[in-house]
Formats: C-alpha cells, structure tokens, sequence
C-alpha cells in the first residue's frame, strides 16, 4: 500500500485544500443565506460531523446535489456526497407529507392517472393551487406536469410490444416516471427511432421510479428499497448481454453512480450496459454500425442545455454530437448553468424564489440565444425552462423521431 | 469519437490552445478534470508573452493591460513592485518600479479579510506615497457575514456587482482628494462591466489588487475563454479526467477517461497541458517525480535532498520539475520523442508562469496548423 492510499478517505474528503472554489460554482449560495455551501457543508463539516455528529446541521437540507461543487473541484472531493451521505446518515428530521408526495413519482402517478383529465384541470385550478400552496406549501407559481391518460407502458402493451418480435437486435428501455406518467411520446418517440435502426424494444420485467427524488427528500430507506429491486430487474437482462437504455439523464446518473455511492447498492455487475439513449446511438452511428437519414426539409436553430447531472456525468458530446449530425440544425451550446428546478426543490413554496433566482443566468442566455427551440435531456429541466421563458424545450430523441426520414432509415440499416 | 486535436488540461495552456486551433478550422476536444491555476491567478502574466495572445483574448472579450514585449510593473498585495508583462483590465501597471499617484485611498469591504491592507499602507509609504485605509459597508454585505464561507472575494462579488453605483457612493464619501483607490479584485465576476462601470463612476484612478483566492478576474477570464471555445464549436469535456492511453511506436494512439469510460477519444494529434503538481500533471511518490498519464520523462534532480532548498522563500528546485521535449515541444518517453504528442504550459520543466505557459502554447498552436 503506498502512503497515498494508506492515507485515502471518503468521498476523498482529506484530499479539501480549502480553495473556496466549489463555493464560487454552487447556485444555491448566493440565493440562500442559511446555506452554509459546499466547503462548510461538506469537507470541513465532515471533519466536525466524525468527531461529534451533533455538529451536522439541517441547512445541509439546502442543497440541490446539483454536482457542480464536484465537477469544478481541482482536488477530486466529491463534495456533494459528502453532504447527500451527511444527511442520510445524521439527519434527524423527517419528510413532511408534502416531501413524501412530491418524492414519491410512481406512486402518485398510479393513483392519479386514471383520472388524468380530471386530476389535470383541477390542478391547474386556480384554486386548487391556492389550497396546494397553502396546505401542502407546494408553489402557487408552479404549472404541475400533466398526467397523461393512458401511461407509456399500456401503450407500449397494446400497440408495440408485438411488433417488437421482428428485430433481432433488442435492447431494454428504462422509461422512467415521467414518460411512464406525464409525457409517453417521449417513450413512443425512442420506439419510433429503435425500430428505424432495426433494433427492438424491451421493457423490463418490473420498474421501479429511480429514486433521486426520494433521495433528495430524506427518504434514503424507500430509494434504497427501489434501487434493490430495479438493480435485480436490470441484472437479469444485462447477463443476457442486452444493453439498458434510458432516455432521462438524472435516473441514468442515479442508478449508475448515486446507487453504489450513497444507496450502497452494488451495481457493478450492470453499471456499464446502462446507457443514456443518445450515447448508444452516437455510438452505433459513429461506429458506422447503425445509419441516420435526415429529412432535407428539416430545419433548425436549437439551444442545448446541459442538465447538471449530465454535466456531472459527462455524456453531453453525445447528445450535442447527435444533433450536430442533422445537416439542417444549427447548434447553440448554453453556458454551464444550473435551472434551478433540481428536480423536487423547486417545487417546495420555500425554494420556489431562490429556483428561480438560480435559474436566471440560464433563462438569461436562452433569450439572448435566439433559438427555435431548446434542447435538453431532462424531464425536470424542461419544465422548469418552459415555465420560465415560455421557450419549448425538446428532448434530444424527440427532435432525432422529427428530424429523421424513418422510412428510408429503415431501409439503410436493413 | 474523433477529433483533430485532444488537449489535456483546461488551463490557461490548454484553452489558449484550444481557442487558438478552433478559430483556425482545427476540432479540438479539452479534457479539464476541475479547475486550474487560472482561479489561483494574480490577474497578471509574469515572463515573456507572445503578441498574438492579445488579440485572440480581446475577440474573447478579455482586455489585456500592458505590452508582451516590454516589462511593466505591479503593486502586489504585499505592497512590493512585481514586474510583470501582461494584466487582466483589473490591474493597473506601471512603467517603472513606481506607483504613479500622489495620495492614496485604500478600500476594503467592511468584514474581508482576504485582504492584507496594511502591507499595502506599508509599501506604500515606502514609496513615499500618503495613503489611508478605510473600510466600507453596504446593507448586502450585512447577510454575507451571517455566512463564514461567503465572505471570500466571490461571494462578494455575487452581491457587488449588481449594485455597483452603491458602491460608487460609498467610495465617494471617502475620498479627500486621492488620486488612487486601491480595492481588492471582488468585482466583475461573470463580465468587466462591473470593474469598468466603478471606474467610471468613480473621480479617481482605481487599481484592483489581488487577494487571497480564488481570483475573480481569473475565473471571469476562465469562463470567458470557455465560452468562446464552446461558442466557435470546440468540445469542452468538464470535470472528466484523462485516465490512461496507449503509446506505441512512438504514437499516442487513444485516450481513455474516466467519464467516458470504454468509449475512447482519438485524434490526429494530443497536446498536454496538464500543469505541474498543483494541477495533478505532475506526481511525486517518495523516490521520483513523475508524470502520471503518459509516463514521460521528467527532469528534476536525482538526489531527494536536492529537491527542496533550506530556505523557505528561495526557489524549491523541485518546482522547476516537468516533462522533457524536443525542441519541437514533442515529449520525450524513454529517451524518444512521441510524435503526435505535444506539451505546453508549466507541465514543461524550468520556470512556471503564465508568459512561459502562453509562449510554448503559441509554439505548439503553430506546428499543429501548419
Ligand atoms: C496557485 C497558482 C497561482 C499562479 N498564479 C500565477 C500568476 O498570477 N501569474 C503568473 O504569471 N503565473 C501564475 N502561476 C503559474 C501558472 O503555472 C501559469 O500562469 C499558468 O496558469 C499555467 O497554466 P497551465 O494551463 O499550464 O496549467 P494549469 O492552469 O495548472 O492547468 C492544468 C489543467 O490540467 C488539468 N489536468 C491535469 N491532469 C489532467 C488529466 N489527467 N486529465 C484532465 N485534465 C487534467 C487540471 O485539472 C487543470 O485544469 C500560478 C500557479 C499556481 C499553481
Ligand atoms: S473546491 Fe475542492 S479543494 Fe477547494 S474547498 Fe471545495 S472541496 Fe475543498
Ligand atoms: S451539489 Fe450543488 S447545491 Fe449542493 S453543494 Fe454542491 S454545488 Fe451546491
């Protein structure tokens, strides 16, 4: 063992040369006075938390674990581990009601969609969100997500599991609650592209919401029970040697980084089958083992956003990559910013000023950007930004089913 | 995926670099593993600068102050004269080892410490310059001291900048008759309106001098240079780290990372611009100084008790440590050169400042566009 292993510590805690940049890069910082940042909150509140855990304190509740504090610091801390597994290990209060509905994405949406029009128009009641906002302390300001009627895995039961028989190379999609709850043409949208590339779709036996929100709303224990069991339903179709495909950013990031390290669920056996949609296409493009043809007639001016947890894992050029592949796209990268929405936190009546504070740089180079539209790989995002600046936001797949000519991409991966 | 140019490292090297290749039609990819000297930077460039550094950097939008080819002099936080080559707007210079003023008002925000006033006061007056040092306050700074962590110079520069004009008026109500007013670098954190917008709010000469880190005028040069490599369509891979590689017949053949995992990056050419020890380009164990990606040579004395010099504030040999080239800039591994490999910046052995950084990164930019 050499002397820097010997010496090596959690989350690479020990590694803090207490520069402050991670500070400097943390939205919520400068929108929230209570929020003590990442620096205080993570490496040196550690120090403190180990000696005494008295010492945590419940403004680390503040934070978006966002992943910028990570992604900026020179010495490799992972900061908002430090803090996420502060919370989940000394945390002494529990989720509120409000917490618990909010977080828990598939439960809600089984409850409610049957009555999707109903439950949709009495949530956009004026009304109703005065009661929302007063009772439950969820944001008067917010536009809650639709539920859509029919949910994306009985439409994938009736209308496209069978003719998924005639491909021969499959892969497996994990929809996620939104597509499966709150917007199936994105989950009809990934088919459609599939099968233009002669690859069919699977679903997976049982699946189960990710779990970030739940993690992020102190509910460590439930998020840990899903991630068991989604870990056993990806387990079985990964050694069948299938890759795992997600069209959402955040339950990508979740269940292959968030599991091992703060859920402590083991996904080793499968961490590398599970792919964001757009990394496997570029790849099985680029490779020149799958072709693209685009419709001439496609013509766009997009402005991507960079989600932070795809910022965090890394896998943005894929999706930039593929858009860049449409000859009629003129692509505008955004700067590196936070939405402000991360996922549940914005929706809280306490945060609802300090998201959109956060967001403000974003919704700032989106005017200026003078775009037809946005691109982005996040549900959470999307909502936020169509709340905010009134720009449509798209899904990077989405605009792929738009822009291809899927008749003649058929015929060229025959 | 595939590109003309990998650069590793996303300092002022690699960015330089990248910007300078990208505007020229060269795709260019930088792997940056968090952030670099440039936040740690006194807003000034020591040694000898390149000229084509200046108008690259003004397309950018980053104004440099001074001339690449003639030594001008700063006031250092210390209160000493530095000479230097270049500066950030931020920094006034001299032409000679004196600050031209006749009385001095020395600001500093009421609560920051990063700011050590009197030894400015101290040099100063060594000059024979009367100066006094005052502080202000503002309401906004009031809820910033409430935090620790946030009274560092980019917390106030979040809560400054937008209120500028109050800041003006406090000023305002110190002066008596100074010519100069020295202020620490906590202004213009996302763009230099801010700094420009004090200086012509205000009736006197205004020096911003560095304090502890990180550097707002460093990092709002970072993320400006970042911009316009992403905005002229060079791939910026951010808080990913260059893991391993295979060189073989004297040819880097691909570069795995650790985000990327097996999906590997190739090019035409690579350059490394990884930075010395602060950086992590360079790596030390008990018995050697080494280089961590590829394994190249590296210069440094042989005898461990050569590394270091007694004398705390004498230059420490092992500084000067870094990877040895040809003098194409191509790094030499067992005794051979790698051909389609380049280095620049202070990952090169010898002196380390941003001038030396910026020469060889020029060096390079004109063997790779030939
Ligand atoms: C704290 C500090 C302050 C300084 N201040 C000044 C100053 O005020 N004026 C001056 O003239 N000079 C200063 N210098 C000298 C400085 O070395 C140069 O000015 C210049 O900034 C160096 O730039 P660089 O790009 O070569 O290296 P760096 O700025 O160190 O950048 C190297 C980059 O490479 C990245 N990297 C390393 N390994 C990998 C990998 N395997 N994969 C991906 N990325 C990797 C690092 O994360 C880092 O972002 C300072 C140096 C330090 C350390
Ligand atoms: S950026 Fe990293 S090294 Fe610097 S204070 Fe934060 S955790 Fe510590
Ligand atoms: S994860 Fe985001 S919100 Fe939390 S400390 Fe880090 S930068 Fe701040």
């Amino acid at each position: 063992m050499t002397l820097q292993e010997m010496t090596g510590s959690a989350h690479n805690f020990e590694e803090c040369m207490k520069c402050t940049v991670c500070t400097a890069y943390c939205p919520v910082v400068p929108v929230n006075p209570r929020y003590p940042g990442p620096k205080q909150a993570g490496p040196d509140g550690e120090r403190l938390r180990l000696k005494d855990p008295e010492f945590f304190d419940e403004a680390l509740k503040y934070c978006l674990n966002c992943k910028r504090c990570e992604v900026v610091c020179p010495s490799g801390v992972n900061v908002a581990d430090i803090i996420q597994e502060a919370r989940i290990r000394y945390s002494k209060s529990k989720p509120k009601l409000r917490d618990r509905i909010l977080a828990s994405t598939d439960f809600m949406g089984t409850m409610v969609r049957p009555f999707a029009p109903v439950v949709n128009g009495v949530l956009s009641l004026g009304i109703t969100k005065s009661v929302m906002d007063g009772v439950l302390a969820v944001d008067k300001h917010r536009t809650f997500p639709k539920y859509s009627f029919e949910g994306f895995e009985s439409w994938f039961k009736h209308n496209a599991e069978a003719s998924q028989k005639q491909y021969k190379e499959k892969v497996a999609y994990f929809h996620g609650c939104y597509v499966n709850y709150n917007f199936p043409q994105l989950g009809k949208d990934f088919v459609k592209v599939m099968n233009a590339m002669g690859i069919g779709v699977e679903l997976l036996d049982k699946e189960k919401c990710c779990g970030v929100a739940m993690i992020s709303n102190g509910m460590s224990e439930a998020a840990r029970k899903n991630a068991l069991s989604n870990s056993a339903s990806i387990s079985k179709v990964a050694a069948s040697g299938m890759r795992i495909l997600a069209t959402s950013s955040t339950c990508t990031f979740t269940m292959r980084d968030e599991y091992p390290e703060l859920l402590k669920v083991d996904n080793s056996a499968w961490r590398n089958s599970l792919l964001l949609a757009t990394r496997f296409i570029y790849e099985a493009v680029s490779s020149g083992r799958k072709k693209l043809v685009f419709r001439d007639s496609y013509k766009a001016r997009i402005a991507y956003h960079t989600p932070c947890h795809l910022e965090k894992l890394g896998w943005g050029i894929f999706s930039t990559g593929l858009i860049k592949m449409i000859p009629g796209v003129e692509l505008i990268p955004l700067d590196s910013n936070c939405c402000g929405i991360a996922g549940t936190y914005g929706f809280k009546k306490e945060n609802y000023e300090a998201s959109q504070a956060i967001g403000k740089a974003l919704f700032d180079d989106i005017a200026s950007a003078g775009a037809d539209f946005v691109a982005c790989d996040c549900e959470t995002c999307k909502w936020q930004i169509e709340m905010s600046t009134g720009n449509k936001v798209l899904h990077p797949i989405t605009v792929l089913a738009e822009a291809l000519d899927l008749d003649l991409t058929a015929e060229a991966n025959k | 995926m595939k590109f003309q140019v990998i650069i590793i490292g996303g300092g002022l090297a690699g960015l330089t670099a990248g910007l300078s290749l990208q505007k020229k039609g060269v795709s260019c990819a930088i792997i940056s593993s968090g952030e670099n000297a440039l936040h740690f930077s006194s807003g000034s460039f020591s040694g000898e600068c390149p000229e084509e550094v200046v108008p690259l950097f003004a397309e950018a939008g980053v104004v440099l102050n001074g001339d690449p080819s003639k030594d001008s002099w700063r006031l250092t936080p210390s209160g000493s004269m530095q000479k230097v080559r270049l500066a950030f707007e931020d920094v006034t210079l001299y032409p000679s080892e004196k600050v031209k003023a006749s009385k001095v008002l020395i600001a500093n925000p009421e609560g920051f410490i990063d700011f050590p006033t009197a030894f400015i006061a101290d040099g100063l007056s060594q000059q024979g310059i009367p100066c006094k040092v005052k502080s202000f306050s503002l309401p906004c700074l009031k809820t910033l001291r409430e935090s620790p962590s946030e009274m560092r110079s980019v917390g106030i520069a979040k809560k400054l900048d937008c209120r500028i004009n109050e800041v003006a008026g406090a000023i305002h109500k110190l002066l008596d008759g100074e010519d100069l007013v020295i202020l620490p670098q906590v202004f213009g954190l996302t763009s230099p309106e801010p700094v420009r917008a004090l200086r012509d709010a205000v009736p006197a000469e205004i020096s911003f001098i560095g304090n502890m880190p990180p550097s707002v005028p460093g990092i709002r040069v970072q993320m400006q240079l970042k911009k316009a490599f992403e905005r002229a369509g060079g791939t910026f891979l951010m808080g990913d780290t260059a893991l391993s590689t295979e060189i073989s017949e004297g040819t880097v053949r691909f570069i795995r990372t650790k985000n990327l995992d097996s999906h590997i990056l190739t090019a035409d050419n690579y350059l490394l611009a990884s930075g010395s020890f602060f950086s992590k380009g360079l790596s030390s164990t008990m018995e050697k100084i080494y280089e961590p990606l590829f394994g190249l040579d590296v210069d440094y004395p042989a005898e461990r008790t050569q590394w270091y010099s007694e004398n705390v504030f004498a230059p420490q040999p092992y500084m000067a440590a870094g990877v040895v080239t040809d003098a194409d800039l191509h790094p030499m591994k067992d005794g051979k050169p790698v051909t389609n490999l380049f280095a620049a910046g202070s990952i090169l052995a010898g002196e380390k400042n941003a001038g030396m950084a910026l020469t060889s990164t020029f060096k390079v930019v004109k063997k790779i566009a030939l």
